[in-house]
């Protein structure tokens, strides 16, 4: 029973309606997060490829100049990589207001520790690449940098995964205490070893691309290395990335809380995953196949590995709209119900209260007294501002002087604050009734 | 909005915003928009006085690229990642009032997303094809160009995000209209581009003089003829910035004017006045003394002379950027939403029930005797929180006690609760407290036991929330459930 006792809220939403129609947002959501994915994925891939080629390199000086060329295009992919995740930002930003912040929140020390992470981490990738000639002699220095950067880079998603898998539980929202224990819930792990393989397979595809191009020097860059030999090894990474996610998809699957699984969900995943057969045997046939028909179908591979990748996103959205729209429901309805309050509340303090006219001159003077100038002034005692007895005795028979004060003051004595002026906050006739009161006062 | 509140109990929360944005913003002038088209114009310089068998002027070309090196790696890190880090520490302190611009603004900042990612991808173009470009003058003419394209879109980047910042500080905006070209249309927005736009110029230039002066050497011809470039180039713009800033200031309304001045440095306004003042014109006028110098007498010139000239430039801006951010006190969006993330129009509905009634996350619906330290805690997170802190930067004693003469005696609680059922009225930038009588009782008593225990208070980044149930499922449940009975009640006696 302890257990049950965290009760689940229903928050209020920002009571403004969408800027868009709900289908264009969702669209937007998948196309551009799939991009910015990508992009993240090479500069994630490209990284642990360059440390793992550098490694090599120390025995095979070729790997070393393999290691370089891949660094020269994490540069570009991270830049595309920040940028692009922008727009997938902005728009579940917009989607998802009240669940996407409540998990930044809950997990906030990590989130913004992204910031700083990042920022060294790029800085280490430019360090790299730039002192390659610097410590040609010194590998292991090097080869540290690199390595730093893969490990803040392999950090990264972690605390990505940790937040929009939160987003999706506003159950776990009361027994969440800091990142740590929204990192422990079931699936982010599941779901982070899904997207380091994505991200060895996309890599693997961008560097057989990469060293095929037609105006990519090869020959003048390598002296033992060929063509085929490094397209053959792109093709093997992405052929057994492809193949572990048949294994780790399942689990992904079976470890997804049920409440957002639906057939609807089932059917894409699983056409998703069918449509990336004819390339992994396509990709089969061209290493085991004859070095001139590498290049075969390369093409196809690429159109159907993109194909899965969009049916995965969508099924990553299916499942979050199958996991909130209760919940959406509810807060949506908590939402109008609080605005009808809000303007109930709003119509009956607007009802005129007690006349105000029939006051005297020195009522008036109390009533400006109490709302503006009570808070710091007492009658015998200083409290921010000096007392009353002691203005009744500089400005005593002087009220213009007081007046005038109070319209703009200026800085007497050491220990008390600056007086605020009233000159644009009190009208004339109201300076005079203030003033005078306050001289009268016994 | 209801979200678990992030807080930072030393550091205090607007700090971690300001660390970062303005840090941003000096990049993004400085080394972007300011620094592209002098860097573009400057390597046209080194093609426009090569000899007649070279495309460019090497050794220019390669100072120039330097400079390029300089500002890329920057800009791709620290000033790519702190753009983020706005956006990221906006929605962990102010979550309600960026939410609120994104539902207005949404296709504005896509927009701006659209022009940024061709900015990146023209900065990586630029920079990247710099050495293959040297082959062929034709090259080098594209190249050119492309610089020409990247300063346009720096700037366009940046004129559009100006529209959002002055539609937040443009009162009765918010209730009037709602939209983009709002934004564009606001009397704030012309002044703030006209005075950021020659500001970035001059920043660039100052810091083009120091990077000059780092990847040269003393004596060296294109040293001097660098320095000479670039001296005319900040006397060209240094009278817009300065005219940009004195009509900037002089359209700020009225009634911001009037904030501003309690509003710099709080208490002490006058010295911040002056300070603001003595910077600005100070710095002016040490970057015409400089700008002078490097056109007149470049061989004069000494590194550590430029770094300082650039520091006291970026205070210029720093101090600027600072004011901007104050002036928009009590509110955060102008007459719409308050700096405690509350909307104005709600609070005839707290002060009658109370704000934590309201509050999803909070452990205390009702005040009671036996809850009021803690109740008064949830107050203090609800409704102060987000400017201040128990402990640190801004901490609550801090300013009490600092108001009340820095006696360090014990706050009086009479004192306290007339002070800051009134507070609004004196103190212009603070917004009336939210809650009741009771809450305003618990609140002061938290302020009280803060003032001899210096316990701290955690945000919900470290101990999570508790959920009031009043606001959970079952609640709602319920009274969804007396809905449907009522309406079949009232079913049945229509039936009858």
């Amino acid at each position: 029973m302890l257990l049950l006792q965290t009760s689940i809220p229903v928050p209020k939403d920002i009571p403004l309606p969408f800027p868009a129609p709900e289908w264009f947002l969702v669209t937007i959501l998948i196309i551009s997060f799939l991009v910015h994915i990508v992009f993240v994925n090479l500069m994630l891939g490209g990284s642990l490829l360059t440390l793992w080629c550098q490694i090599k390199g120390i025995k095979n000086k070729e790997y070393d100049t393999l290691a370089h060329e891949i660094a020269k295009t994490i540069t570009v992919n991270k830049s595309l990589a920040v940028v692009m995740g922008i727009a997938p930002l902005l728009t579940i930003n917009t989607l998802y207001t009240v669940f996407f912040y409540t998990a930044n929140s809950l997990t906030g020390l990590m989130w913004i520790a992204i910031i700083p992470l990042v920022t060294v981490a790029f800085l280490l990738t430019y360090l790299h690449k730039y002192t390659w000639n610097t410590f040609s002699n010194n590998k292991p220095i090097h080869i540290l940098i690199i390595a730093f950067a893969c490990i803040i880079f392999m950090i990264i998603p972690l605390v990505f995964f940790t937040n929009v898998n939160l987003m999706l539980f506003p159950e776990k929202w009361g027994t969440i205490k800091g990142f740590m224990s929204a990192l422990l819930l079931p699936n982010v792990f599941p779901r982070y070893l899904h997207f380091i393989f994505a991200s060895l397979a996309v890599t693997g595809l961008f560097l057989f691309w990469y060293v095929g191009r037609k105006n990519y020097d090869f020959e003048s860059i390598f002296n033992q290395l060929t063509r085929y030999e490094v397209k053959k090894k792109a093709y093997s990474l992405v052929l057994a990335a492809s193949v572990s996610q048949f294994i780790i998809g399942p689990i992904v699957l079976l470890t997804l809380p049920s409440k957002g699984l639906g057939w609807n969900l089932i059917l894409v995943i699983f056409t998703g995953a069918i449509i990336s057969l004819p390339a992994i045997f396509y990709m089969y046939k061209a290493i085991v196949g004859k070095p001139e028909n590498i290049n075969k179908n390369f093409k196809i591979v690429v159109i159907c590995l993109t194909i899965t990748v969009v049916f995965m996103g969508s099924g990553r959205h299916i499942y979050r709209a199958n996991a909130l729209n209760p919940h959406i429901k509810m807060i949506s309805e908590k939402t109008q119900s609080f605005i009808k309050e809000s303007e109930i509340a709003r119509q009956e303090s607007a009802k005129p209260q007690t006349a105000v006219s029939d006051k005297t001159d020195s009522n008036k003077g109390l009533e400006i007294f109490e709302q503006n100038c009570a808070a710091c002034h007492a009658k015998d005692e200083k409290v921010v501002g000096p007392p009353i007895r002691e203005m009744q005795t500089i400005y005593s028979n002087n009220p213009s002087g007081l007046k005038a004060w109070i319209k703009a003051p200026g800085k007497k004595r050491e220990g008390y604050p600056q007086m605020p002026a009233f000159a644009n906050k009190l009208s004339d006739s109201e300076l005079n009734q203030l003033s005078n009161y306050i001289l009268t006062i016994k | 909005m209801d979200i678990p509140l992030f807080h930072l109990d030393w550091l205090n929360n607007r700090m971690l915003i300001a660390i970062i944005a303005t840090l941003h913003a000096l990049i993004n002038h400085s080394l972007a928009v300011g620094f592209m088209p002098l860097v573009t114009w400057l390597e046209n310089k080194g093609v426009v006085n090569s000899n007649p068998h070279e495309i460019t002027d090497p050794k220019w070309d390669k100072m120039v690229y330097k400079m390029m090196w300089t500002a890329f790696i920057i800009t791709t890190t620290i000033g790519a990642m702190t753009g983020v880090g706005i956006w990221f520490s906006v929605s962990l302190v102010s979550p309600n009032s960026i939410a609120s611009l994104i539902r207005v603004f949404y296709f504005a900042w896509f927009v701006e997303w659209l022009v940024f990612v061709t900015e990146v991808v023209l900065i990586l173009i630029y920079f990247l094809t710099w050495k293959n470009a040297n082959k062929t003058l034709k090259a080098k003419t594209r190249h050119i160009k492309f610089g020409w394209y990247l300063s346009v879109f720096s700037w366009v980047t940046m004129a559009i995000i100006v529209s959002i910042l002055g539609f937040m500080m443009d009162p009765g905006n918010w209730n009037n209209e709602q939209s983009l070209i709002n934004g564009f249309t606001n009397p704030l927005y012309l002044p703030q581009l006209l005075y950021r736009t020659p500001l970035a110029m001059v920043l660039a230039g100052t810091l083009g003089l120091f990077l000059v002066s780092v990847f040269t050497n003393k004596g060296d011809t294109i040293r001097i003829k660098a320095f000479r470039y670039i001296g005319k180039w900040i006397l060209c713009w240094l009278p817009f910035a300065v005219a940009g800033a004195v009509y900037y200031f002089n359209v700020i309304p009225k009634t911001m004017l009037a904030n501003l001045q309690v509003a710099i440095g709080t208490q002490s306004f006058q010295q911040w006045y002056d300070i603001m003042w003595k910077v600005i014109v100070g710095s002016s006028i040490i970057i015409l003394i400089t700008a002078i110098i490097t056109v007149w007498k470049p061989q004069i010139m000494k590194s550590y002379f430029l770094a300082i000239t650039l520091v006291f430039a970026l205070g210029f801006m720093g101090l600027f950027e600072r004011v901007r951010e104050f002036i928009r006190k009590p509110y955060i969006i102008s007459e719409y939403m308050y700096s405690n993330l509350l909307r104005e129009e709600d609070y005839p509905l707290y002060k009658k029930d109370g704000i934590l009634k309201w509050a999803t996350y909070n452990s205390t619906p009702t005040v009671t005797n036996e809850n009021k330290v803690e109740a008064g805690r949830n107050v203090f997170m609800l409704a102060c929180s987000r400017c201040h802190t128990t402990q640190g930067i801004n901490s609550i004693t801090y300013v009490f006690d600092r108001m009340y003469g820095n006696t360090g005696k014990p706050f009086k609680e009479d004192m306290m609760k007339s002070y800051i059922k009134n507070m609004h009225k004196s103190r212009e930038y603070m917004p009336p407290f939210p809650g009741n009588d009771l809450e305003l009782d618990a609140l002061v008593a938290y302020i009280k036991q803060l003032q001899v225990t210096n316990e701290v208070l955690e945000g919900a980044q470290e101990v999570g929330v508790a959920i009031n149930k009043d606001q959970s499922v079952e609640a709602f449940k319920s009274q969804f459930a007396n809905k449907e009975t009522q309406n079949e009640s009232q079913n049945n006696l229509v039936k009858k």
